[in-house]
């Protein structure tokens, strides 16, 4: 088989795995959306900047959708005087954590890969919370 | 005996039908949320069509360019730095959801790509150059520099340590 056939047929084999797994997770993203309204996010958090960084980061992780719904949500908390801290934190979990998606990494990623990448990213997510209030209090 | 029958339909479909077993329980008990789901994966699936159609022209081209091994070269540079320069350059530039991107970047690691730049590629994803106005506009310049400046320097420490506790 020349090297054209071949990659017509893995690419083939490439499409056939993971359209199935594509189509699953834009279902089960559109689900979550239209099942959580945006008002929902506020209502979790402490007031506590350290608790609150935790809890953006779980409920950034857990929320899914186009990146500038964080963005639209994390102003929206801004309003609600919650604070900095877990906005940052929700908004690059949303962005760097994929707990609807995890399914979709695991498959095609591998299982181990997935889970440490996405506990990492999380673990950042907070960390760099709150480096960009402590450095935004210096500039 | 439900081990074999997942083994055989494969995860990939037991995870489509598990979906539409949700959809379908939403169908008799909340028609609304139904249809609102339905018409908002239409929205998605037509806005994503167009770059799973350049991902898998991607997928078909480092089938045909790089053999087992080679896939590493496609982040060419002589050095490590480059390599990972490249990375994060690409990450910040891809657009769609980042899901899109696992079936190529599976491709290429079966092709030779380290776990580590593939992190570092998937973190960098979380720097949007379309948002960059709404960001300086609500949160101001300085915060745009320095969460810009941190994804990206974390993305480079997430691809050091989970390229090493994957290897573990």
């Amino acid at each position: 088989m020349n090297n054209y056939n071949l990659a017509v047929k893995n690419t083939y084999n490439n499409l056939k795995n993971t359209l199935p797994i594509l189509l699953a997770i834009i279902l089960l993203i559109s689900f979550i959306i239209s099942a959580i309204p945006a008002s929902f996010y506020g209502k979790f958090f402490t007031g506590n900047s350290i608790i609150d960084s935790f809890l953006g980061a779980i409920i950034g992780s857990i929320a899914a959708g186009n990146p500038v719904n964080s963005y639209v949500i994390g102003i929206e908390l801004l309003k609600q005087n919650v604070g900095l801290v877990a906005v940052v934190a929700f908004m690059i979990s949303w962005v760097t954590v994929g707990v609807i998606q995890f399914p979709a990494e695991a498959l095609l990623l591998g299982k181990r890969f997935a889970l440490v990448r996405n506990i990492f990213s999380f673990i950042s997510a907070i960390i760099i919370s709150i480096l960009t209030v402590l450095i935004l209090q210096f500039l | 005996m439900i081990r074999k029958l997942i083994v055989k339909i494969g995860m990939n479909w037991v995870l489509l039908i598990l979906v539409l077993s949700i959809y379908l329980i939403t169908l008799f008990f909340n028609n609304a949320l139904f249809i609102e789901s339905l018409l908002r994966a239409k929205d998605i699936l037509i806005e994503v069509i167009p770059i799973l159609v350049i991902i898998f022209i991607l997928t078909f081209l480092s089938n045909l360019w790089f053999g087992g091994g080679k896939a590493d070269k496609l982040l060419t540079g002589k050095t490590g730095f480059v390599k990972y320069f490249m990375a994060v350059f690409l990450g910040i530039l891809s657009t769609g959801p980042i899901y899109m991107w696992y079936p190529l970047l599976s491709e290429l690691r079966d092709k030779g790509l380290k776990d580590s730049l593939i992190v570092i590629f998937l973190y960098n994803r979380a720097v949007k150059l379309p948002l960059i106005p709404m960001i300086i506009y609500y949160f101001g310049l300085p915060f745009l520099l320095v969460t810009t400046l941190l994804m990206i320097t974390f993305s480079l420490i997430n691809g050091y340590f989970v390229a090493k506790f994957i290897k573990q």
